[in-house]
C-alpha cells in the first residue's frame, strides 16, 4: 500500500524573557533547584499572578513575523489538572481566545522554493516545573525554577508531508524566533520542544487516519529520524491489518523508535476556564503598529537583500541568513572589507570549519568580524596569497594579533617585486636544464601541467611568499624565452 | 482597670482617647486581649491570638502617638478573619489544610492596616474555606453566636462578627463572596462592608471564589466601617483585578445628608417570601431613612431568583481550581506514608477538606467538565451578566437599593446542616451583589426576640460613600447599632 503521512506540529517556545510570565523570578537556566521560584511559582495561598508585558510584545513580535492576526481580545483560561510539578493544580494558558490567531508561514526549503505552512494560533501559557527522579533513591524532587518560564505554543494545521518538511519549518522557526529575539530556541535546553502529530492514510483519501502525538523530541535530527521511525510503524501496524491506537508517544533517540506514554483514548478533560485572577489583553492598533515597527529585518528579507546587495549566491544567502549572529557577522566583515563574496567564501568556510571543530559558535568566535575583514583586505589588495591567508587565519585563530601585525612578525609579506622574482625564476630554469628541455618539447596542455613543477620550487625557495600572479606571467615568458 | 464599656466604644472615639492620650494603646490591647481570654472559651472565635506581637505592636503606637506621628488608625487592635495571611502567624482558612501554614508575606490589606499602626490581636475563626454561612464547617469548631450562644454567628466571618459583638476587638476584617461579611454582621448586630469588587486588594487573601471575593471591614458603626475602608482600598500592583479609582477619604467624605436620595426596594426582595419580622424591622429602618428625607421607590430586579443558581456554579466551579494547590506536595496537610501519588492526593485532600469544602469541589468540577460547560458554566455567567444588568438598569433610577440582609436572625445550631439548599438561602438577598460586583452594608435593624436583624444597603459601583453615609444617618437617628449581648460570661 501506498501511504501518505500527515503531520501537524505544535511547538512549545521559551520566551526569553528576563522574569517569569506571571511573577518577578528570574527565568535563568540552570539554578539551584527551587532557587528561581518565590511564592507566586510555588502556588502558595492567597498569591496572585501579574501578566509579564514583555511576554505579551514577544508573543506579538511573532504574530507579526509570520503575517499573523494578532487577537485584539485574547484571554487566559486555567487549564486544571494535577500533577506534582504543576503548583496550582491549573496551568493557566489560552484556550478560548488565543494572542496569535490565523498565519502562514513561508518556509523556505533547500532548492529556493517555499513550502507554505498554516499557523492555526499560538497562544502563551506559563511553563510547568520539573519532576527530578534520579536523586533521590525512593522519592521523587520537585524543581520549580522552570514553573512560570513564558511559553508560547505555536500549532499548526496538519500541512506536513514528509519529515523533510517538518524539519524545515522547525529551522525556519528557529531562525525566526531568534531574528526576532523573543528566544534562543535552545532544543537541546528545552527552549524549543516539539510535538508531532502524526497520522498515515492512502496516498490520494482525503480523510485523516488516526494519530499519535509524539512528545518533546529535543533535536533537529531526532524530529526527523522520530518521524521516520513513526511512519514505519503505523504502516506496518496498518499494513498487518491492525488499527493505530491515539495516544502520546515518546521518541527513544538511542534505539530510534517510539514507545507509548500514556493513552489518549480516554481523553484529558482539562476543564478551561477563563482565568478570573488576570484581565484580558486588550491589544489596540497603535500598540500592535508600535511593535510592528520595532520588528527587525526578518531572515527573507535579509536574503533578498543579500543577494541584490551584495550580489551573493542563493546557496550562500541560504547558508548565512538563518542564523541571526553569522548574517551580522557577515555584514560586519563586508563593511570592513567590501568583498562579500570572499568574506562569504571564509565564513562559510575556513571560519565555520574551525568553530565547528572547537564546537563553538560564531558569538564567541575568536577571529572577530573586523579582523577577518582584515584578512580578506590584505587578499585582495594582493598582500596575501591564499596559502598566506590561511597561515595568518591560524595564526588570528590563535589571537596573535591582527593581520597587518601577524604579516609583519611572521615576514609573510607576498613577494610581487618582480626583480625578486625575476630572479629567482632564472635561477630554477637555470637549475633545472632537463625540465626546462621537457617543457619546451610539450604541448599547449602538456607544458601547463610541467609549469606546476617551476612554480612549486620558486615557491618553495621563497617560503611560499611569492605572488603567485605575477610569479606565473614571469615564469611563462622566460621558459618562452628558453626557446 | 479599665472600664469595660470601653469594649464596645466605637473606633471613632477610641482613636480620640489615643490621641489625647487619655488611654494607650497597651491598655487598650490589653483591655481586649483581656476580653478573648474571658470569652473565647464559650465563643471560640478566635483561633490564633498574638498576645506577644500584640503587645509589642501596641508600644510601638503608643510611641509614635506620644511623637504627635500618629495616623487615624494608629493603636487601635484589630482581628483579622483567619483568611488574610499574616507574615509569621499561622493562616489556617478554618481548615485543617491549613492548620499548620505560616505564611512568609502579608496581605495586602494586612499590610496596609500595619503601615497604619494597628495592632493584630489575633486570627478570627470562620467556616472552612469561606464555605458556609453559619460558622458550622470550621475545622476548629463552630463559633457561638455572643446573643445566644445555642444560636450561629453566620459566616462565613462568622469568627470576626462574634468577636466584634463580643467586645474581643474593635474592628475587624471579613471577605465577602456571597455575602460572608453582611450576614453575620445581621446576625450578630454589627456593621460590615463589602466594598465594590476591584476596591481592595485580594492579594495575600486566600482565595475561594476569585472573581467574587472581596475583602471588607466590619465594625460597630458605618463611621468605623469608613475609616477602616479608607486604608484597605487602592489598587494594588500585584493584584490585576484591583480597581485603578481613586479612592476618597471615606470618613472625612461621610455627610449625613441624605434628603433627596431615592431608594429602591426590589418587589423580588420584599415578597411573600419574606419573613415577616424581618420586614417589618427591615420597614422600621427604612422609614427612619425617610423621615431623614430618603425617597423610598418599588423596583424591579427581575432575574434576582436566578442568584442562588448562578452562583452556586460559578463559585464552586472557581474554587474547585482554587483548591487544587492543596495537594499535598509542597505545603499543608499530607496524609501519612502515601503509598504513590494518586494515595497521596486522596487521602491528602478527602482528610485535609471537610464535608463542605469537598461537596462545593465536587460541585465545581461537575459543571466545569467537557459536555456540561456549555450548559453550566457558560450559562451562569451569561445569567451573571443579565443579574449584573438588571441592578445597573435599577441603578438610573434610584441612588441606593435596600433590603434585608439575611433572611431571618441567627438559627440553631445544626439547623441547616443537613439541607445545603436551606443553607444556601441564607445569601438569597447578598449573593446578586456578588455576582454584580457591587458594595454592601449590613447595618444593624433592631431586634426579632431578642435577636438582632440587618438592613441592607446596595450602592453603585465604587460609590460605597452613598451607602455609607445613608448608614452613617440611621446609626445617628436610632440606636440599634449600640445594641450589645448580654454576655453571662463576660469579662472579669
Amino acid at each position: 500500500m501506498n501511504w501518505e503521512m500527515v503531520m501537524g506540529l505544535e511547538v512549545h517556545l521559551q520566551l526569553a524573557t528576563q522574569s517569569k510570565i506571571f511573577s518577578g523570578s528570574s527565568t535563568q537556566f540552570g539554578g539551584a533547584p527551587n532557587e528561581q521560584a518565590d511564592a507566586v511559582d510555588l502556588g502558595m495561598p492567597g498569591m496572585l499572578p501579574v501578566l509579564n508585558e514583555e511576554a505579551v510584545r514577544f508573543a506579538v513580535r511573532f504574530g507579526l513575523g509570520i503575517g499573523a492576526r494578532i487577537g485584539e481580545r485574547s484571554v487566559f483560561d486555567r487549564k486544571n489538572y494535577f500533577y506534582p510539578d504543576l503548583p496550582k493544580g491549573y496551568q493557566v494558558s489560552q484556550f478560548f481566545a488565543p494572542i496569535v490567531c490565523e498565519g502562514l508561514f513561508e518556509v523556505p526549503l533547500e532548492d529556493g522554493s517555499f513550502f507554505p505552512v498554516r499557523i492555526t494560533r499560538a497562544h502563551l501559557e506559563e511553563d510547568a516545573g520539573k519532576s527530578v527522579h534520579d536523586i533521590f533513591s525512593q522519592e521523587t524532587g520537585i524543581d520549580l525554577n522552570r514553573a512560570g518560564t513564558p511559553l508560547l505554543e505555536i500549532v499548526t494545521e496538519p500541512d506536513f508531508r514528509t519529515a523533510e518538511q517538518a524539519v524545515s519549518y522547525l529551522k525556519a522557526l528557529h531562525s525566526l524566533v531568534t531574528y526576532l529575539g523573543i528566544s534562543d530556541g535552545n532544543m537541546a535546553e528545552g527552549s524549543m520542544r516539539c510535538d508531532i502529530n502524526i497520522s498515515l492514510r492512502e496516498k490520494g483519501s482525503e480523510g485523516l487516519g488516526t494519530r499519535s502525538e509524539i512528545k518533546n523530541v529535543n533535536s533537529f535530527r531526532f524530529v526527523e529520524r522520530a518521524i521516520h521511525s513513526e511512519y514505519a510503524r503505523q504502516a506496518d501496524l496498518l499494513e498487518s491489518g491492525q488499527t493505530i491506537t491515539q495516544e502520546t508517544r515518546l521518541y527513544d533517540a538511542e534505539q530510534n523508535t517510539t514507545r507509548s506514554m500514556r493513552s489518549k483514548e480516554v481523553a484529558n478533560d482539562y476543564r478551561y476556564f477563563p482565568e478570573p485572577d488576570l484581565l484580558p489583553i486588550v491589544l489596540d492598533k497603535e500598540y500592535i503598529e508600535a511593535v510592528r515597527a520595532s520588528l527587525p529585518e526578518l531572515p527573507e528579507a535579509k536574503r533578498a537583500r543579500f543577494a541584490n546587495e551584495f550580489a551573493l549566491s542563493k546557496y550562500d544567502a541560504a547558508l548565512l541568513v538563518p542564523n541571526h549572529a553569522m548574517a551580522d557577522y557577515f555584514e560586519s566583515v563586508v563593511k570592513s572589507c567590501g568583498s562579500p563574496k570572499l568574506a562569504a567564501n571564509w565564513i562559510l568556510g575556513d571560519l565555520s570549519g574551525a568553530l565547528n571543530r572547537h564546537e563553538m559558535t560564531i558569538q564567541n568566535s575568536p577571529i572577530s568580524a573586523n579582523r577577518l575583514g582584515g584578512l580578506i583586505a590584505r587578499i585582495e589588495d594582493g598582500t596575501l596569497s591564499s596559502k598566506l591567508a590561511k597561515q595568518v587565519f591560524d595564526a588570528l585563530w590563535d589571537q596573535e594579533g591582527d593581520a597587518d601585525q601577524i604579516i609583519a612578525a611572521r615576514s609573510l609579506k607576498q613577494v610581487s617585486d618582480s626583480g625578486a622574482l625575476e630572479t629567482m625564476v632564472e635561477d630554477v630554469i637555470s637549475q633545472n636544464p632537463d625540465q626546462v628541455a621537457q617543457y619546451l618539447a610539450a604541448d599547449e596542455v602538456k607544458r601547463k601541467k610541467l609549469s606546476g613543477f617551476f612554480v612549486g620550487q620558486i615557491m618553495k625557495a621563497s617560503k611560499g611568499q611569492a605572488n603567485p600572479k605575477i610569479l606565473n606571467e614571469l615564469l611563462l615568458r622566460k621558459l618562452t624565452d628558453q626557446s | 482597670m479599665v472600664d469595660t464599656k470601653l469594649l464596645t466604644t466605637p473606633v471613632s472615639q477610641l482613636r480620640q482617647l489615643l490621641q489625647e492620650r487619655d488611654i494607650s494603646s497597651v491598655e487598650l490591647t490589653q483591655a481586649y486581649l483581656n476580653q478573648i481570654d474571658a470569652v473565647n472559651g464559650a465563643l471560640n472565635a478566635v483561633i490564633t491570638i498574638c498576645r506577644e506581637q500584640a503587645l509589642e505592636e501596641a508600644r510601638v503606637a503608643d510611641a509614635q502617638l506620644a511623637k504627635g506621628q500618629a495616623k487615624p488608625l494608629t493603636g487601635i487592635p484589630i482581628l483579622h478573619k483567619d483568611i488574610f495571611c499574616t507574615h509569621g502567624v499561622r493562616t489556617t482558612c478554618g481548615s485543617r489544610m491549613l492548620d499548620q501554614f505560616i505564611p512568609a508575606y502579608d496581605a495586602t490589606v494586612v499590610s496596609k492596616l500595619k503601615a497604619e499602626g494597628v495592632v493584630v490581636l489575633g486570627k478570627c475563626n470562620m467556616d472552612e474555606f469561606a464555605m458556609g454561612s453559619s460558622n458550622e464547617t470550621s475545622y476548629f469548631g463552630s463559633v457561638k453566636n455572643p446573643w445566644n450562644l445555642d444560636c450561629v454567628p453566620g459566616g462565613s466571618s462568622g469568627g470576626s462578627a462574634a468577636a466584634l459583638a463580643a467586645g474581643m476587638a474593635p474592628l475587624v476584617t471579613g471577605t465577602d463572596t456571597g455575602g460572608s461579611i453582611r450576614q453575620p454582621a445581621s446576625l450578630c448586630g454589627i456593621t460590615g462592608l463589602k466594598p465594590t469588587y476591584g476596591r481592595v486588594s485580594r492579594l495575600g487573601i486566600i482565595a475561594f471564589a476569585s472573581s467574587l471575593d472581596q475583602a471588607g471591614p466590619m465594625a460597630r458603626t458605618a463611621e468605623d466601617c469608613a475609616l477602616a475602608l479608607t486604608v484597605m482600598a487602592g489598587v494594588d500592583a500585584g493584584d490585576s483585578t484591583s480597581a485603578d479609582m481613586p479612592v476618597p477619604d471615606f470618613h472625612a467624605a461621610l455627610n449625613t445628608d441624605i434628603e433627596g436620595l431615592r431608594i429602591g426596594l426590589p418587589r423580588e426582595y420584599f415578597n411573600d417570601d419574606l419573613d415577616d419580622a424581618v420586614r417589618n424591622r427591615v420597614m422600621t429602618g427604612l422609614g427612619e431613612l425617610e423621615k431623614a428625607g430618603a425617597t423610598l421607590v418599588d423596583i424591579d430586579l427581575p432575574h434576582s431568583h436566578y442568584a442562588i443558581a448562578t452562583y452556586y456554579v460559578i463559585a464552586p466551579a472557581e474554587a474547585s481550581a482554587n483548591l487544587a494547590r492543596y495537594d499535598g506536595v509542597r505545603f499543608g496537610h499530607r496524609c501519612d506514608k502515601p503509598k504513590d501519588l494518586v494515595d497521596l492526593y486522596l487521602r491528602s485532600r478527602s482528610e485535609g477538606f471537610g464535608e463542605e469544602v469537598q461537596r462545593r469541589i465536587l460541585v465545581g468540577t461537575y459543571a466545569l467538565s467537557a459536555g456540561f460547560y456549555d450548559a453550566y458554566f457558560n450559562k451562569a455567567q451569561q445569567v451573571r451578566r443579565i443579574i449584573a444588568q438588571d441592578f445597573h438598569r435599577a441603578f438610573e433610577d434610584v441612588d441606593v437599593i435596600a433590603g434585608p440582609s439575611a433572611p431571618g436572625v441567627a438559627f440553631p445550631f445544626g439547623a441547616k446542616q443537613q439541607d445545603p439548599v436551606a443553607m444556601y438561602m441564607e445569601d438569597i438577598y447578598t449573593l446578586a451583589v456578588n455576582l454584580a460586583g457591587l458594595p454592601g452594608l449590613s447595618t444593624p435593624a433592631g431586634l426579632i426576640d431578642g435577636m438582632p436583624v440587618g438592613l441592607q444597603l446596595i450602592g453603585k459601583p465604587f460609590d460605597e460613600q452613598t451607602i455609607l453615609n445613608m448608614a452613617h444617618r440611621l446609626q445617628l437617628d436610632t440606636d440599634w447599632h449600640m445594641a450589645h449581648p448580654n454576655l453571662e460570661i463576660s469579662a472579669s
